[in-house]
């Protein structure tokens, strides 16, 4: 169509998916790497949790590389979840009388749950938040606060419905990486050839496993006793 | 074969339409599935009822004019289109619901009909390339080279039926994009309008009405020509690329 500019496509929009979606693949490594530090105990879990606040001083304030990181991802969510509103939109118009009769015959499961798996994760990170981060939900009644991140840990995994929550989350995450990462691989053209597909359909498995993985050895050592307070 | 037929009738673009059932009897394993189709007209017309409207051309699986929605997949259960498949796929007793594709830029005209006018409108936005008129240019001079052309020649088997965009969820074209994008891109007779054809021709896919892509894979198990995902990897390459030049 005569007129037609790149930036107002739908493929615009998928591109700043694909990217907003590479900027959490990045984040979430981060994050599972500094929840990994419980295994090394209370002290070097804490010590981590403080070297991130201080990260960075004297060039920037106590927690100015946190609120950077913050920021940053807020407004990657904003963006990520904005584009796929649209784009849901768009789909849901495009096909407004459903088949009688349809088959699924060459997507994954994990392709054909992104958005209700987006939509489990957001409320996921809400909950998370209010968990970890701001401490309105705490299992121990406010006696561990954000002064000691290691005993809100052990006690939020103590309690086996917050753990079940979490690892839902950690099935919903592991879903939403795997078709993503190939996914955004895909939207950003780094698949052109058959083999390149196979590599980022491989990488979308690692990333999956790896993150939701990674994430889940906490609580569930938690749950067995293998990390204790 | 003994079939139980439910399809889809239409009276028209404003009808509502729904399901119809019909049982056939004495079908060949051996016949193609329009000419089952064709049998059942006939029994309707001998009966004085309107006989089903579906599309077909060639009946030789390269025109891309017969569509259909198999029991919920593009062309049926086979890789191929409609007209080469045949009933020998299914057994004796079934149940096979028919159904036209479904999408907004694909209004339905008639029962199994509908007018995939949106593909032709995608091509003249930019599916082509510009080329003087007159003898035709000696065939060496431009060398393309030997992997491009294959992937060109691939690629270029699209021929437009939509089976693409009925098996998409989202009701996106973009396999069949992709694979004009990916076609004319690869040649070097396509490479002076390369990027202004590819953001001409996704604006022209989108204001149709088409979904976007998710990369779920659907298309490229339901073409009948067997057009890879990877088309699609391309088509995003060049917008983007298009999106870096600011067209």
């Amino acid at each position: 169509m005569k007129g037609s500019r790149a930036a107002r496509s739908t493929i615009a929009l998928k591109l700043l998916m694909a990217v907003s979606g590479l900027l959490f693949i990045g984040f979430t490594v981060g994050h599972m790497y500094g929840n990994l530090k419980a295994f090394s105990g209370e002290e070097a879990f804490n010590e981590y949790a403080h070297h991130l606040r201080e990260l960075g001083e004297p060039m920037l304030p106590y927690e100015g590389f946190l609120w950077i990181v913050r920021v940053g991802l807020l407004a990657a969510i904003i963006v990520h979840i904005a584009c796929a509103f649209v784009l849901w939109q768009r789909a849901a118009k495009a096909r407004p009388v459903k088949y009688v009769a349809k088959k699924n015959r060459g997507s994954s499961l994990s392709s054909r749950t992104m958005r209700w798996g987006g939509i489990t994760l957001l409320l996921f990170i809400v909950w998370h938040l209010l968990n970890f981060t701001i401490v309105k939900v705490n299992p121990s009644n406010g006696s561990t606060g954000d002064d000691n991140p290691y005993q809100l840990v052990v006690d939020t995994f103590d309690t086996p419905w917050m753990t079940v929550i979490y690892l839902l989350a950690m099935v919903a995450l592991g879903f939403h990486l795997h078709h993503g990462t190939f996914s955004s691989l895909q939207t950003l053209g780094f698949t052109n050839t058959a083999s390149s597909r196979a590599r980022a359909r491989a990488a979308g498995w690692v990333i999956a496993i790896v993150i939701a993985g990674g994430f889940t050895l906490v609580p569930l050592s938690v749950l067995v006793g293998i990390i204790e307070k | 074969m003994n079939l139980t037929l439910n399809i889809w009738r239409q009276t028209g673009p404003d009808d509502k339409g729904g399901i119809h059932t019909y049982q056939l009897s004495g079908i060949s394993p051996d016949m193609s599935f329009l000419e089952m189709l064709d049998v059942l007209n006939e029994q309707l017309n001998e009966k004085g009822e309107e006989p089903i409207a579906f599309d077909s051309d060639c009946r030789e699986g390269i025109c891309g004019m017969c569509s259909l929605m198999i029991n919920g997949e593009a062309h049926g259960p086979e890789v191929t289109t409609t007209c080469q498949l045949h009933m020998r796929s299914f057994s004796d007793g079934d149940t096979i619901t028919i159904e036209p594709w479904r999408a907004e830029p694909f209004p339905v005209i008639k029962d199994l009909v509908v007018d995939r006018g949106a593909f032709d409108r995608i091509i003249q936005a930019g599916g082509f390339i510009s080329a003087n008129t007159g003898s035709a240019p000696e065939a060496n001079s431009v060398p393309a080279p030997r992997d491009k052309a294959m992937r060109a020649f691939n690629v270029a088997t699209c021929i437009g039926c939509g089976g693409c965009v009925a098996a998409c969820p989202n009701g996106s074209a973009s396999l069949f994009l992709g694979a004009k994008i990916t076609h004319l891109g690869e040649l070097p007779q396509g490479q002076p309008e390369r990027y202004t054809r590819v953001v001409d021709m996704v604006g022209q896919h989108d204001h149709e009405g088409f979904g976007g892509c998710t990369n779920i894979g659907e298309c490229a198990a339901a073409c009948p020509k067997e057009i890879p995902l990877d088309v699609i990897s391309q088509l995003n390459k060049d917008l983007r690329t298009a999106l870096k030049q600011g067209l």
